[in-house]
Formats: C-alpha cells, sequence, structure tokens
C-alpha cells in the first residue's frame, strides 16, 4: 500500500494552458487595456475610463450594424434549427444508404469559409451564375451587387447551406440514441407522428438542440468571411455585420481605443445571448412541478 | 380482452434463413384463453422477447398467423391492435405530468375530456398514483414510472391483452413484491389478459397461472408451476426452474433401480418398466426439495459424503457427494447436520427419469 | 488490509448522501453492504474506492490516513453492474491489461496469472475473443477476472450480478463464494438482495438512506435484526410487523385485536407493559400448527401467489396485512378465510422507535449487537 502518487499527468496539460494564455488570456487583457487608455506610442497614453465605450455606444453606425446582425441570427436559427431536425427525422435509420446520406450531407461543412464565399459569389451571378441567372429567368429581379435585400439575402442563404448539415449532424445522432423502447410504447399508445415527435423525439433533443443552438448562434453573429468575400460589406452597409463593422474601426480606421471597448461589449453580448438561450433551453417544456 | 392464438408462428431475423439455429423461434402453436394470466420464461435469446414483440405486432412473423378472437391480425400495426405494453425500462413522457401520461393513449384515440378524466381517476386510484396526478412524471422513482406505464395499457377499456416485458428489473427486491402484488389483485379484479416475459423464475411462478418455458427459439413446457416444479417434461425445465435447479444424475437401469456408479436407487417399477421400452441415455432426476436426507441407513438410502451446508436464513442448502457427483438438498433451517458423512433417500414418488432429456411417463 | 471509515459523511448541497458512518473491516473479509436503491451502497464504495472523498470523518488503510489520497494512490479494483470491458481488447488482452499498468512483469508472468484467473472464471476456452461477441454472463466474468488479477488490497464489487439471468445469477453466486474464500483480499460487495446476502456470507452492512443502520456477522445480522427498518431489508418477502399491547395480567399477555390475544412467550417476559410491534418472517407463519402454542389469527386472503413448490399467501386480520410463506401448493380463492398460526417463539418484538427488544433464542452462533 506504498505508493508515492504520481502527478507527471499534469505536465501533459501544460501545454495547452500555455497556448490558451498565450492565445485568448494575454490578447483579451491586451484588448482591456486599450479600451480604457488613449495610446499614442510606447510611452505616450492617456487613461481614459470609459470615454471609448460611450462614444461606441452611441455609434450610430454600430447601433444599425447590431441591429443589422441580430436580425440576421434571429433568421440564422429559424431556418437552420427546423431544418437540420427536419433533414434528420428524414435520413435513413441504418444501411449503407443512411452512411452515404450522412456523407453528402456533412460536404459543405468540409469547404472553408472562403471558398463557400466565392462559390455563392458566382453561383448567385445575376449574368453568369447559375442561380443568379435561374432567378432572373423565372422573372424575380435578383441583382445582389446592387440590391441590398438581395445581398442580405445571399448571404443568409449562404449560411443556411453551409451550415444546416452541422445542425441535422447532430440531432441524427440525438435521434439515434433514443431507446427502440420509447418508441414501440408511443406506437402502442396510438400516438400520431407529430406526438412522437413532440413528446418523445423533442425532449430528448434537448441536450443535442442546446449545442446547436449555441454553435450556430456564436458562429453567425460573428459571420465576416462569407459577406466580404460575397460584397465587402455592401451595397451601401446591407450586408455589414459586426465583425465587417469592427475590422473597419479597428484596421481600417485604426481606431483602437474604441476598437478594444467595441470588442469588449461584442463579446459581453454574445455571452448574454448564449446566457438566454441555456436558460430557456433548460427551462423549455419543464412543466410545473 | 381477447383470446389469442397462434398458428404455426416461426420468426426469423435473417432474410433467407435455412437452418433450424437461423430462426429466433421455431415453428410454434399456441393459444392464450382470455383472462389468462401468462409467463413466457426462459434465458436470454430463447426468443421470449420476439414471441412477445409478435403478440403486439411490433414484429411481423416470417410464417404463420395471428388471430385476435379469430380475427386475422397478422398484418395490423400495433395501435390497431389494442395491446398494451410495460417494458424493461420505464417508459415515461417526461415533458408531461403523471396525469397527462396516464392521459396520453386516450387523447391519441380522440376520447371525450370528461371521459378521460374520469377513466384517469380511476386507474391512478387502483395503482396508488393520485398524490401524484399534478407531478412531473420524470421525477419519480422507478417503480411509480413502472406503475405508468402499467396505467397507460389500464386506462384503456377495449385492451385486448397487456404485455409485460421483463417490467420488475429496475425494481428494488421489496418493491417487486408490493408491484406483483398489485398486478395479481388487478388481474383478479378485471380479469385481463396478461403476458409476461421474464428471465426470473420467481416472478413467472408467483405471477403466472400458466408458464411457458421456452429455449433455442422453442416451447419446453406449457404448465401451471406446479406442474413445472413437480413434473418437468424436460431436464432443461428441470434444471431452469427451482432454486437450486433439479438434481441430475446419469445412470443405467438395473432391474427396477437406477445404478449410480455402485449405489442402486429404488424406482417406481413402471417407470423402470416404461424407462427400459423407451431406451436411450438415462438421466435421473430428483427436486432438492424432495430428497431427504437421513443421519441413520434406511431401506433404499444410499450413502452419501456431505461436502458443505450452507445456512440461508430460513432454509439451509446441503451439498452431498454420490459417487463423484454433486446432489443438492433442501433441509429446513432447525435441520441439525452430524459428521460429514450420511444416507440420501430418494422417494420413489418423486424420483424422475429422463431417456435423452425428455421425461419417461410412467404407467402408460 | 484493514479499512477503517471514522464517521464519514457525505454532503452534497442540503441533502446527506451519508450520514456518520462508522465501519471497520478486517483484512482479508468479506463484507456485505445490504440495502435498497438510494441507500448509499454505491456512494460508500466510491469513498472505499477513492473515488470520492468525504466531507466529513477520516478514512484509515492499516493505520494511515487515507481520506485525501486518490484512486491511483490506493490498491484498489471495482467491479460495476454494467458489463465494464475495453470493447476492442480480446478477452486476454482485457485481463492483462493491470497488469501492463505501472508494474514491470515479465510476459511469461502475465500469461501465468492471466491464464490462473480466466480458469478459474471458466472463460479460458474464451480469451481470443472480444467482449462484443460474449454473453453478458461471460462478459461479467471477463470483468471480474480483470479486478481479480490485480491482486489489489482491496475488492469492490457493486452488484455484479444484477444485470445477469436469474439462473446465471444463482450459478455465479455460488463460485464467487469459492473465489473469494481462496483469496486474502478485503472484499465489499453491494447488494440489495437479501438471498444473495446470505448465501455469500461473511459480514453484512445493512444501509438505509445514507445511515449504517446495522453491522455484524451476515446470519447474525438476520437472526437479530436491531430494528424494523433492518427486517424489512433483510428479509424477502420483509418481515411482517404486528401492531400489538402488551398487558400485565397474570404472567403477561400480548393483545394482537380486541378478540385476540395470547400469553407472553419466555423470551419476551422483560418486556414492559404497553404497546410495541412484533416482527415474523413469512416463512415462520405456517398454515397448520406446529405446537399447540401456536397462535392462530383468522385472516381473509387477499392473494395466494404459487412458485411451484412454494405458497405466499397474502392475509389481512382487521388492519394487519400478513404474508405466509408456505411450503407446498395451496390454492385458495380471494376472500376465504384461513388460520395462520404463528410460533410464540419466532417472534421479534420491537419498540415504539423501531428498535429490538427482544428476539427469538437462537441455538448456535454469537449474536453481535446493533452498530
Amino acid at each position: 500500500m506504498k505508493k508515492i502518487p504520481n502527478n507527471r499527468a499534469w505536465f501533459l496539460v501544460l501545454p495547452v494552458f500555455v497556448t490558451v494564455a498565450f492565445s485568448a488570456i494575454i490578447p483579451l487583457m491586451t484588448v482591456v487595456n486599450y479600451s480604457v487608455q488613449d495610446i499614442f506610442g510606447p510611452y505616450n497614453r492617456v487613461f481614459v475610463g470609459t470615454e471609448f465605450f460611450e462614444m461606441v455606444l452611441q455609434d450610430r453606425d454600430l447601433h444599425e450594424a447590431l441591429q443589422r446582425q441580430l436580425l440576421f441570427s434571429f433568421w440564422v436559427l429559424l431556418i437552420e434549427v427546423p431544418l437540420g431536425i427536419a433533414i434528420a427525422l428524414a435520413l435513413p435509420v441504418r444501411g449503407w444508404l443512411a452512411s452515404l446520406c450522412l456523407v453528402l450531407i456533412a460536404l459543405p461543412l468540409l469547404i472553408p469559409w472562403n471558398v463557400v464565399g466565392t462559390i455563392w459569389q458566382i453561383f448567385a451571378r445575376p449574368d453568369i451564375g447559375l442561380a443568379g441567372v435561374a432567378v432572373n429567368r423565372l422573372g424575380i429581379h435578383y441583382n445582389y451587387t446592387a440590391e441590398p435585400f438581395d445581398a442580405w439575402l445571399t448571404v443568409l442563404v449562404m449560411d443556411v447551406w453551409h451550415w444546416t448539415p452541422l445542425v441535422a449532424l447532430l440531432c441524427y445522432a440525438g435521434l439515434r440514441a433514443i431507446p427502440d423502447a420509447f418508441y414501440q410504447a408511443a406506437r402502442i399508445d396510438g400516438a400520431s407522428a407529430w406526438a412522437v415527435f413532440r413528446y418523445i423525439q423533442l425532449p430528448k433533443l434537448r441536450g443535442v438542440l442546446m449545442i446547436a443552438v449555441l454553435l450556430r448562434f456564436m458562429d453567425s453573429f460573428m459571420i465576416y468571411t462569407e459577406p466580404f468575400v460575397l460584397t465587402g460589406g455592401g451595397p451601401g452597409n446591407s450586408t455589414t455585420f459586426l465583425s465587417q463593422f469592427l475590422t473597419t474601426l479597428a484596421v481600417g480606421r485604426f481606431d483602437l481605443g474604441p476598437a478594444a471597448a467595441f470588442s469588449i461589449i461584442y463579446f459581453l453580448i454574445i455571452l448574454l445571448f448564449c446566457w438566454i438561450f441555456y436558460t430557456v433551453i433548460e427551462n423549455l417544456g419543464r412543466a410545473p412541478r | 380482452m381477447a383470446r389469442i392464438e397462434l398458428k404455426d408462428i416461426a420468426h426469423s431475423y435473417q432474410p433467407a434463413p435455412e437452418r433450424p439455429e437461423d430462426y429466433a423461434l421455431r415453428t410454434l402453436d399456441m393459444v392464450w384463453e382470455d383472462g389468462g394470466a401468462y409467463a413466457l420464461l426462459g434465458p436470454s435469446g430463447c426468443g421470449k422477447t420476439t414471441l412477445l414483440n409478435i403478440i403486439s405486432g411490433l414484429i411481423r412473423p416470417s410464417h404463420g398467423r395471428v388471430l385476435f378472437d379469430g380475427r386475422d391480425v397478422t398484418d395490423l400495426p400495433p395501435q390497431q391492435r389494442n395491446i398494451a405494453q410495460v417494458f424493461q425500462f420505464p417508459v415515461i413522457y417526461d415533458t408531461m405530468t403523471v396525469f397527462d401520461n396516464l392521459a396520453f393513449p386516450l387523447r391519441n384515440r380522440r376520447v371525450g375530456e370528461a371521459e378521460v378524466r374520469a377513466r384517469v381517476q380511476e386507474v391512478a386510484e387502483m395503482l396508488e398514483l393520485t398524490d401524484d396526478l399534478r407531478n412531473r412524471a420524470s421525477g419519480l422513482a422507478a417503480d411509480a414510472k413502472q406503475k405508468i406505464s402499467l396505467g397507460r395499457g389500464l386506462v384503456r377499456k377495449d385492451v385486448a391483452a397487456i404485455l409485460f416485458d421483463e417490467p420488475l428489473t429496475v425494481i428494488d427486491p421489496h418493491l417487486k413484491w408490493i408491484l406483483r402484488r398489485k398486478l395479481k389483485q388487478i388481474h383478479q379484479e378485471f380479469r385481463l389478459s396478461l403476458i409476461y416475459v421474464t428471465h426470473d423464475q420467481v416472478e413467472a411462478l408467483t405471477f403466472a397461472d400458466q408458464v411457458v418455458v421456452m429455449v433455442d427459439g422453442q416451447v419446453v413446457q406449457l404448465g401451471t408451476p406446479q406442474a413445472l416444479f413437480e413434473d418437468p417434461v424436460h431436464t432443461f425445465v428441470g434444471y431452469f426452474i427451482g432454486s437450486p435447479g433439479m438434481n441430475l444424475l446419469p445412470c443405467r437401469l438395473e432391474g427396477s433401480a437406477a445404478r449410480v456408479g455402485d449405489h442402486r436407487i429404488p424406482l417406481a417399477p413402471e417407470l423402470a418398466a416404461q424407462a427400459s421400452a423407451v431406451g436411450g441415455e438415462l438421466t435421473l432426476g430428483i427436486r432438492p426439495e424432495f430428497l431427504r436426507y437421513s443421519t441413520t441407513a434406511e431401506p433404499g438410502a444410499v450413502p452419501a459424503d456431505i461436502a458443505v451446508v450452507e445456512d440461508l436464513g430460513n432454509f439451509k442448502i446441503m451439498t452431498a457427494r454420490l459417487d463423484g457427483q454433486m446432489l443438492k438438498v433442501k433441509l429446513p433451517e432447525e435441520a441439525e447436520i452430524a459428521g460429514d458423512a450420511g444416507w440420501l433417500i430418494f422417494p420413489p414418488e418423486w424420483t424422475r427419469l429422463y431417456a435423452d432429456g425428455k421425461v419417461v411417463e410412467a404407467g402408460q | 488490509m484493514k479499512l477503517v471509515l471514522d464517521h464519514i459523511g457525505v454532503r452534497v448541497g442540503r441533502s446527506m448522501h451519508l450520514d456518520d458512518i462508522s465501519l471497520t473491516l478486517e483484512p482479508g473479509s468479506f463484507n456485505l453492504l445490504l440495502g435498497p436503491t438510494l441507500a448509499g451502497k454505491t456512494s460508500l464504495l466510491r469513498l472505499m474506492a477513492g473515488l470520492d472523498h468525504p466531507t466529513s470523518g477520516k478514512i484509515r488503510i492499516d493505520g494511515r490516513d487515507v481520506t485525501s489520497l486518490g484512486v491511483r494512490g490506493r490498491s484498489v479494483a471495482m467491479v460495476y453492474q454494467q458489463f465494464v470491458n475495453y470493447p476492442s481488447f480480446t478477452v486476454y488482452e482485457n485481463i492483462a491489461s493491470p497488469l501492463r499498468l505501472g508494474r514491470r512483469l515479465s510476459a511469461a508472468e502475465i500469461d501465468r496469472k492471466v491464464l490462473a484467473v480466466a480458469e478459474m472464471m471458466h472463460i479460458d476456452k474464451l480469451l481470443d475473443r472480444l467482449p462484443g461477441e460474449l454473453s453478458g454472463g461471460q462478459q461479467q466474468r471477463t470483468a471480474i477476472a480483470r479486478a481479480l488479477v490485480k491482486e489489489a488490497d482491496l475488492l469492490l464489487l457493486d452488484e455484479p450480478l444484477v444485470n445477469l439471468d436469474y439462473k446465471l445469477r444463482e450459478e455465479m453466486r455460488a463460485e464467487m463464494r469459492e473465489i473469494f474464500a481462496r483469496h486474502t483480499t478485503t472484499v465489499v460487495y453491494a447488494t440489495t438482495e437479501p438471498q444473495e446476502a446470505l448465501l455469500l456470507g461473511g459480514q453484512a452492512a445493512v444501509l438505509d438512506a445514507g445511515r449504517l443502520i446495522q453491522f455484524g456477522a451476515t446470519l447474525d445480522v438476520y437472526h437479530r435484526p436491531a430494528s424494523v427498518r433492518v427486517g424489512e431489508i433483510f428479509s424477502d418477502p420483509p418481515m411482517n410487523l404486528l401492531a400489538v399491547a402488551i398487558e400485565r395480567r397474570g404472567s403477561g399477555v400480548v393483545r394482537l385485536s380486541p378478540d385476540l390475544s395470547f400469553p407472553l412467550p419466555s423470551h419476551m417476559r422483560a418486556l414492559p407493559p404497553g404497546p410495541c410491534r412484533l416482527g415474523v418472517r413469512a416463512s415462520h407463519v405456517a398454515l397448520a400448527p406446529s405446537s399447540p402454542a401456536d397462535i392462530a389469527i383468522p385472516a381473509t386472503v387477499e392473494l395466494a401467489e404459487i412458485s411451484g413448490s412454494e405458497t405466499f399467501i397474502h392475509g389481512r386480520h382487521n388492519d394487519l396485512a400478513i404474508v405466509a410463506h408456505t411450503a407446498g401448493v395451496h390454492s385458495y380463492r380471494i376472500g376465504e378465510t384461513v388460520a395462520l398460526h404463528l410460533d410464540p417463539q419466532r417472534l421479534f418484538a420491537f419498540d415504539a422507535d423501531g428498535r429490538l427488544i427482544a428476539a427469538p433464542e437462537r441455538q448456535p452462533g454469537t449474536v453481535s449487537g446493533a452498530a
């Protein structure tokens, strides 16, 4: 019973710890640093307190970008989550067909963001793009380089195409984890397909849906590459989302102080929404007591 | 309630079964009388759950027909067969209250809300769930959840039969007694047809009026608990029923006695005569409850060494060695065992003979 | 290895999962944890293993304080309800796995140990198979073999047979007892079943709602339950309980109901007059008197369950529910009246708080008191 406790395993965690420190904590502290000081040079800085925060919060462009962003994320969730569930329900349960379907569905997930942007940039072009031309042929006027709404819609469709498969795959895994007895009992109880979905599948998918909603919300809320590649945020400001706005502020205008303050606000907004989603989904469908 | 008939049923999970081993269920005919309490008893993989699912309609048999009161329901799905089933692990609808869980099968069938209320109240009272009706079902203990599963079967007035698939697996021993007793009372009060699948002989025997013992996809015996215990028709039934199971000794016939090694065990003369007519590999079988132990020599007794005596509280199990074979003897708790040897007496009325595993019927 | 639990408590939030448990396990002893689900059996095993740590109290191994020592620092092996094996390892590799960790053993040495334990568990023919190709019983045999081969100082088993078929369970129980008898390891075995406890023997610790309510030699606990609760937990079916009053008239009378009373049996002579509860096991309630002193209680049959050679009769006398476990097959109609016979010498008596105040006399064995 003489054994020396072996704590060497902790050394294995050390590289990750160091990496996280460098990649997350130190930059975050830098951002905090920038947000409360006006920095002119290495030895020339002035403490400004909450001045940058006030400035950013009163910025009209930012308000617009925030509204656009919220609307975008709202539609992303509203379309991708139900669509993902629907696809997962429609997929075959077993056999080679199931594997084939899963691979096909997972394909968009393998394409890098900027390539997705480029694909759709060409695909949706009203003059030579397959989709763009087809829609115009149907008599619907569509031109994403000129019409703000068309551009916004194109980004949304692009996101749905790119990321619905993720929701579908998560839900598919969740559905497979439900024991057969539940379905059998429901059949015997005479439950309709809707009742099976409402009272068995949906409650059992709660955990999986939570992950899907959080992932899709965070990702869509930080969307950058796709609109950047497609239209660079235009036409006008129609596809200028928060990330875009931040980049313009920090890189374009080199207003590091407000940009840092805004980064922190951005971070807090995401945190707040994630918390709201978490709380709502966690308590959803729980009858009183 | 209904009389359920299985005609020439066989089932294989393989698309093109050829050998008999490919069948999870080999050909069988069976009738389940209306209002009977039946148990399907057998080890894992014997086909008992397959048989249950064929009755409920969750599985369509490869061969044969299923009849409910003479009506062919082979092609009907479970919801149109009016059966209820309780599964091994409690199936409840997590997001609903106990009331809504019980009401679910009725509401699915568009029963009026007033009647739903009345039926649910009635069933809740029967199962002693009234106090929990407003509570969420997911917060309850396993035994309450199983009662809800049962309740969802009972609320429907038109159920032809209630099927149970090892429903007490996750229940504590002392609660098993209460639940089983509740079930028996409901059965006796309402004369429902019940079919209960289990590997646990205590559950099967105490629950059922008729027990079907299965092994390797075949039925080896159907009988009352008493018949299975006293007159097992197959060595498997002898071994499988009873705790410990029947003592089985390979033997030879010598006049009207069975010879085991150097020992002669007297048999009923008709049985010996019948056995010599049947032939085959002979095995002598006797229940530990019927084998008698004596400290003194008696006519017909055979000497044996005592290997071990286990005190199990309200009884004792003695293991005796007879010609290199172990025999179990069940003794009352007060029994005194002196020394490490004694005599075993095989009462002829309880001594059975099996030829190639099948019982030799005396007096034919 | 001697394991001492000294006033152990585990508090999670506001609830006490384990409450003030003191227990001494002697080196090489076989110990049972008997109690219903949620009694705290698994929590206690996890503490002994060092997987969890108590919020109060001390754990000592051979006198050394190991309260905060983790599982890696202790020499323990554990077997679970579920069949836990490495799915991609063969049975041989599964059993060999604990030997390949830490200690440097030669291949020949490992081979010898694996074969020896596999033979003992009757899986020596299956060494090349993967766990997925085995039956439940064989999978659990592999898991037990893996725990045994480790030759740990402490072997913990958490209801290892509960997921097996009845008949398989019966066979493995008998084997387990022989295996443990051959080993010098200190063993702790958790179970909910009285029959299993009696078959395995050793020492029994009865747990209920996070408390240790009795500890002693298994048969002693069975024959002398310290409280009503122990009687209920350690009887299958649970012990019958009858509310009675003891009256001082002559040499004493026990009153069961207004029109039913019997003389105070000899082992209860010292009891004070007043209300008390009598306990009697179902197997001591008979349909026919065994002696003239037996008490006959008229009862209405509520249910008769026949299990082959035996019948369980659920009867009712006024408010008293009595279960009789009798040999032989007896058919009764519901509502029929029978006389249930109790041998007064077989009665336990419990006071108002449920503590044992008188027990039937027992011939052999020493009797240990409550923990």
